[in-house]
């Protein structure tokens, strides 16, 4: 993880910099953080969540980049964990990949041992394990857990940072490269006690709009709306730029 | 090094196919004191004999009832100072637990992870099965949970049943006197009444304990709340 870093850092030294040994340690340059590089974003794409009334949707971005270059726009980064359990992972698409193999590989164990469904409320604490285990060399993703409690049916959402801090909030929950344009959409459009029709409208116009306003993240979208009986999810149209 | 030949396992199968010294720790947990757990509908109660060696003994400093955790309780029948560490290792587990998964550890998982340790026991070099059985009662998803656990690591589910000294005799007491819609201060009662099956003496507040574990939590009960019970079945 450590030489990945550094060597990102030196592919994008300033020609006219001068770095010297001293300068050099850090895993970012100052050029970089003014710039917002970071590895979280390097392959860019977003995930937002959203509680509705017995309902909660979540959904994503489909495009798996490097950098300002575009890899490929079916790359999905929300996956089912239960028959009500979503988890999106955006960040560093490698990271995506193994701590979605290493979470499912737990919830296996714990499924097993106690012979009873996960709730949404244990997996946040699940990730805040598994991520915190890796305090200082982190896994490059900041998952949003989207789901229905097993026994109590009541939403749950939740947004967690690399390292596993936990944010449950009442509204919405929002990750990725165009977090911000995502907090002002779902500030705006956000209501509460929405119907599943309006939650899907409102995350569907929440997501798109703010992605359509980042280099980083677009192309196409997944949005999976959780009730109590059924889970429908689909798949968005969206402009290819 | 010398000391190695004796750092295996001293628990070895006999010809016959039996581990005598898990036979030998069972022989210690029957010649323990008698301990009692009987389910309730809307709760569970465990009850054990508190003898002591000289009435110069402070009654109320010696603990055999412990909290495990705010919905978790236990007893033993057998030597008190394995169960210490068992309490202690109890209450490690559902800590553990706890900060893992922010959510208290069910009784059926503290009842295997503990098991689970009293089995290590049986295998490991350098160490003795517990000379203790355990009586494990908990509260959660809204019923209550009953356990035994044994030195050999085998676990048991019971509705009711008793340990120690006289147990067989405890149970077929229990067998008579059970019935599945129990109200807990019934089986309160009812574990006091197979205590006193094989007491010898007169049961006090201060010579026997008792436990209870309901919504609200696991408690012990204080001497006086003793008293009262035994005050109604007089």
């Amino acid at each position: 993880m450590q030489s990945r870093m550094v060597e990102l850092e030196t592919r994008n030294q300033d020609p006219q910099g001068d770095h010297g040994p001293q300068e050099r340690n850090y895993i970012l340059s100052l050029h970089d953080v003014l710039m917002k590089k970071s590895i979280l974003n390097y392959n860019g794409g977003c995930v937002v969540a959203m509680k509705g009334k017995n309902c909660v949707a979540i959904a994503c971005d489909l495009r798996f980049g490097v950098q300002a270059q575009t890899i490929s726009t079916d790359f999905k980064r929300v996956f089912e964990l239960g028959p009500h359990l979503y988890i999106g992972l955006p960040g560093l698409a490698t990271d995506t990949q193994t701590v979605l193999q290493r979470l499912q590989f737990r919830i296996k164990m714990y499924e097993m041992r106690e012979g009873r469904r996960l709730k949404p409320h244990t997996l946040m604490a699940m990730m805040q394990n598994l991520l915190y285990e890796r305090r200082f060399g982190p896994y490059f993703v900041e998952p949003v857990i989207a789901g229905l409690d097993p026994n109590t049916k009541e939403p749950y959402i939740c947004a967690l940072d690399l390292i596993g801090c936990a944010c449950e909030p009442a509204d919405f929950v929002v990750s990725g490269t165009c977090s911000e344009s995502l907090y002002g959409m779902c500030e705006t459009t956000w209501q509460e006690d929405m119907e599943p029709e309006d939650l899907f409208e409102c995350i569907s116009q929440s997501l798109v709009n703010a992605f359509d306003r980042d280099a980083l993240s677009g192309w196409g979208a997944v949005v999976h709306i959780i009730e109590q009986d059924k889970v429908t999810t689909r798949t968005l149209k969206c402009r290819q730029d | 090094m010398a000391t190695e030949r004796y750092s295996f396992s001293l628990t070895t199968f006999s010809p016959s196919g039996k581990l005598v010294q898990i036979e030998y720790a069972l022989a210690a947990v029957a010649a323990g004191a008698p301990a009692v757990g009987i389910k309730a509908k809307d709760g569970v109660v465990l009850a054990t004999e508190k003898k002591h060696k000289s009435i110069l003994v402070e009654e109320h400093s010696i603990i055999k009832v412990e909290v495990v955790t705010d919905h978790i309780g236990m007893v033993y029948s057998g030597m008190g100072p394995d169960y210490r560490l068992l309490v202690r290792q109890a209450r490690r587990v559902a800590q553990q637990y706890y900060r893992t998964y922010l959510e208290p550890i069910p009784t059926t998982q503290l009842v295997q992870r503990l098991a689970a340790i009293m089995q290590e026991y049986t295998q490991s070099g350098g160490v003795r099965p517990f000379g203790v059985s355990l009586l494990i009662c908990g509260w959660d998803t809204d019923r209550p949970y009953l356990f035994q656990c044994d030195p050999s690591g085998a676990y048991f589910p019971w509705k009711a049943t008793a340990m120690g000294k006289n147990f067989i005799n405890g149970k077929t007491f229990l067998e008579k006197r059970y019935n599945e819609d129990l109200e807990l201060d019934d089986a309160v009662h009812t574990a006091i009444l197979t205590l006193k099956e094989s007491f010898e003496g007169q049961m006090s507040s201060d010579n026997i304990e008792i436990g209870i574990c309901n919504a609200k939590g696991f408690r012990r009960l204080t001497p006086a709340e003793v008293q009262d019970y035994l005050a109604n079945i007089a």
